[in-house]
C-alpha cells in the first residue's frame, strides 16, 4: 500500500495523515479497515509506566590531573553508579539507592530518593553532587574527586534502558490477609484492590502485536525527546499464547530504548518511589506505527475491550512462581474502576497513566505532522512471535566446594 | 458549648472497645460519626464532629488520649502538587473517601479537597509522591 519511504516524502511535503491509536478505533469504526488504511499514513502510540530496568550512563569528562573512576567508587547525590567502564564513564541505574538508605528495615519502606531521581535531576537541569574514588596508576594519578554536574557540561548524557514498553502487563491482587507492598504497588488484603499497569488500546506493542513495523532502529518518542529501539527488551517473550486480533493474553514482547538525556524533559522521566519496594522511573514513550498495509491498520485498531490481562496474586503466587492465574480482565473492565473475581467486586487502580500515553501519542503526532519527525526503516526484526525465543527462569545449579 | 472535627486513630487492640460510649454516658458529649474504618495495617480510623460542654470536651479528650488513641485535629491539610502528580490513577482506590476519583473521559485524576479526611493513607503510596501534608 505504501512505504516509510513514501511516508517520509508525504511528512516533507506536510501532507501526511496521521492519527492516534485512540483515534484510528473510532475511525476504524466508522469507515471500516480498507477506507481508513488508505486515508492513514502513521499511527502514533504512548505509554508512560514505571520501568526498574532504565538507565543513563555519563561521560563526565576528564579531570586534571586524571582520574580513573573505573574499578573506583562513585554516587551521584550519594546515590551509588556503576564504573566498571573506563576513567570517565559512569551508569545511573533506575533502583539504584543510597547506602545508608534503610530500604526495608523499618517495613514499609519509603525510599525517598534514588537513581531514578537522580537521572530526573539531571534532566530537569538540577546540579547533582558527584563523589568518586579511585586507586590510583601512573596514567590516572588522582584518588579522589568531589564536584557539581550539570548536564549542560556532560559530554554526553544517555538513557539507556533494557527493557522497556511491556507488552500487556498483569493485573495484580492479593489473596491473603495482610498487605503487600509491590512494584504493582500497595494490595490490601483478601482481594482489596486490583491494580494493573498498561495503557491498554494505546500501548505501542499492543498496536503492533506481531512487531510488523516495530523494529530494531525504529525512531521514537523518548522522554520527551528522541530515540531508538536499540534492541528486544531483555525477558522479550514473543511466543506466549495471542488472541484472535494478535494481542499477547500475558506480558509479551518488550524493547530495549537509547536517547540522548540532554533532549529530554522531565515531566516525561519521573522518579517514583514504591511503599516497601524500592525506586523506579516512569518513562514516557510513543512509537509511530506506519501504515504500511491494511493488516497494520487492523492491529492498531485493537481496544480496551478487546484487550486483555492476566489477574495474578501477589502474595503467593508471584512470589513463590506458582503458576495459575485468577482469569482475566479486558482493560475497557479496568478502566469502569472495578472488575469481578472470585464473585468480588473488587477496585482497580492503574499505575501507568493513560492521559499522559494519550498527551505522549498527540506529540508524537503534532512532531510529525509539523515535519519534525520522520519515520525510520528498522533495520533488523524483533524476535517473531514464532522465533521460538523465549524467556526462561533460572537453572539453579549447586557451586561444589573444591577439597582441599 | 464546643464542637470540633477530630480525627482519631485507634491502635489494633482497642478496634472493639465500646470506647465513645464513655463519652455520651458520662460526659454528656454528642458526636457525629463522619467516617469511620479500618485502615490495610488494621488501624481503626474515625473522624469525628464532637460537641458539648468545653470541660467535657477537654475530659473527653483526655480520656481517649488515656485509652491509648492518637489524636489528630482536623486542621491538617493534604495537597496534591499538580505538577508532580503525573495522574497515574492508583491512588483510587486506596483513598477511603473517593476524594480521588478517575474522570471517566479524560483518564485525569481529580482531587477534591472536601473530601478528604487526611488519612494519609495515599501520600505515601504515591508513587511520585505527589500527595503532600501541610500543617
Ligand atoms: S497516585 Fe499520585 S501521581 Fe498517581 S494519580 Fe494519585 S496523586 Fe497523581
Ligand atoms: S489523605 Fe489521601 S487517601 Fe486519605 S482521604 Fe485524603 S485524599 Fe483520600
Amino acid at each position: 500500500m505504501r512505504t516509510i519511504k513514501e511516508i517520509n516524502e508525504k511528512i516533507r511535503k506536510g501532507q501526511v495523515v496521521v492519527v492516534t491509536a485512540e483515534e484510528v478505533i473510532d475511525l476504524v469504526e466508522k469507515k471500516g479497515v480498507k477506507k481508513v488504511a488508505q486515508e492513514v499514513d502513521v499511527v502514533t502510540t504512548g505509554t508512560f509506566g514505571p520501568m526498574c530496568s532504565s538507565g543513563a550512563y555519563f561521560n563526565i569528562g576528564h579531570t586534571k590531573p586524571r582520574i580513573k573512576i573505573g574499578g573506583g567508587t562513585c554516587t551521584l547525590n550519594d546515590v551509588p553508579a556503576y564504573t566498571g567502564f573506563a576513567a570517565v564513564d559512569i551508569y545511573m541505574g533506575a533502583t539504584a539507592i543510597p547506602d545508608d538508605d534503610p530500604r526495608n528495615k523499618v517495613y514499609p519502606g519509603e525510599f525517598k530518593y534514588g537513581g531514578a531521581h537522580v537521572i530526573e535531576d539531571i534532566v530537569a537541569g538540577k546540579d547533582v553532587r558527584l563523589d568518586a574514588t579511585a586507586y590510583g596508576t601512573d596514567c590516572y594519578p588522582r584518588r579522589k574527586l568531589e564536584t557539581l554536574l550539570n548536564i549542560k557540561d556532560l559530554n554526553e548524557a544517555v538513557l539507556f534502558n533494557m527493557r522497556n514498553a511491556y507488552q500487556n502487563y498483569n493485573i495484580a491482587v492479593n489473596l491473603s490477609d495482610k498487605p503487600i507492598y509491590t512494584y504493582l504497588g500497595m494490595l490490601k488484603p483478601n482481594l482489596g484492590n486490583a491494580n494493573y499497569c498498561s495503557a491498554g488500546q494505546l500501548s505501542p506493542l499492543l498496536k503492533d502485536p506481531y512487531y510488523k513495523t516495530i523494529g530494531i532502529g525504529t525512531k521514537i518518542f523518548l522522554g520527551g525527546g528522541i530515540g531508538f529501539v536499540a534492541w528486544q527488551g531483555t525477558q522479550h517473550n514473543p511466543g506466549v499464547p495471542r488472541r484472535e486480533n494478535g494481542t499477547t493474553k500475558v506480558p509479551g514482547g518488550t524493547l530495549s530504548v537509547i536517547g540522548d538525556l540532554k533532549q529530554m524533559k522531565s515531566q516525561y522521566l519521573v522518579g517514583t518511589s514504591m511503599l516497601g519496594y524500592g525506586v523506579t522511573l516512569i518513562v514516557g514513550i510513543g512509537v509511530p506505527i506506519p501504515v504500511l498495509d491494511e493488516e497494520v491498520i487492523q492491529h492498531a485498531a485493537a481496544k480496551d475491550k478487546d484487550i486483555y490481562a492476566p489477574i495474578v496474586d501477589y502474595s503467593q503466587n508471584y512470589p513463590q512462581v506458582i503458576p495459575g492465574s485468577l482469569g482475566e480482565a479486558s482493560y475497557e473492565q479496568l478502566k469502569s474502576g472495578k472488575i469481578t473475581i472470585q464473585g468480588k467486586e473488587v477496585p482497580t487502580g492503574n499505575l501507568s497513566s493513560y492521559s499522559k500515553a494519550v498527551k505522549i501519542s498527540e506529540e508524537l503526532k503534532s512532531w510529525i505532522k509539523k515535519g519534525d519527525f520522520e519515520l525510520t526503516e528498522p533495520v533488523a526484526k524483533l524476535p517473531a512471535a514464532d522465533s521460538g525465543y523465549s524467556f526462561k527462569l533460572l537453572k539453579e545449579r549447586p557451586i561444589l566446594q573444591k577439597e582441599e | 458549648m464546643v464542637s470540633k472535627r477530630i480525627v482519631l486513630h485507634f491502635p489494633h487492640r482497642l478496634v472493639n472497645q465500646p470506647i465513645i460510649y464513655k463519652l455520651v454516658k458520662e460526659l454528656d458529649l454528642q458526636f457525629n460519626i463522619l467516617k469511620a474504618f479500618v485502615t490495610p495495617q488494621e488501624e481503626g480510623l474515625m473522624v469525628l464532629e464532637l460537641t458539648g460542654k468545653r470541660e467535657n470536651f477537654d475530659k473527653g479528650i483526655e480520656y481517649l488520649k488515656s485509652c491509648g488513641v492518637r489524636i489528630q485535629p482536623l486542621s491538617q491539610d493534604v495537597i496534591r502538587n499538580e505538577e508532580r502528580c503525573t495522574n497515574c490513577g492508583v491512588c483510587v482506590p486506596i483513598c477511603p473517601t473517593q476524594a480521588l476519583i478517575v474522570d471517566p473521559k479524560t483518564r485525569e485524576i481529580s482531587f477534591d479537597n472536601k473530601k478528604c479526611i487526611a488519612c494519609e493513607l495515599c501520600v505515601k503510596l504515591c508513587p511520585p509522591r505527589a500527595m503532600e501534608v501541610h500543617f
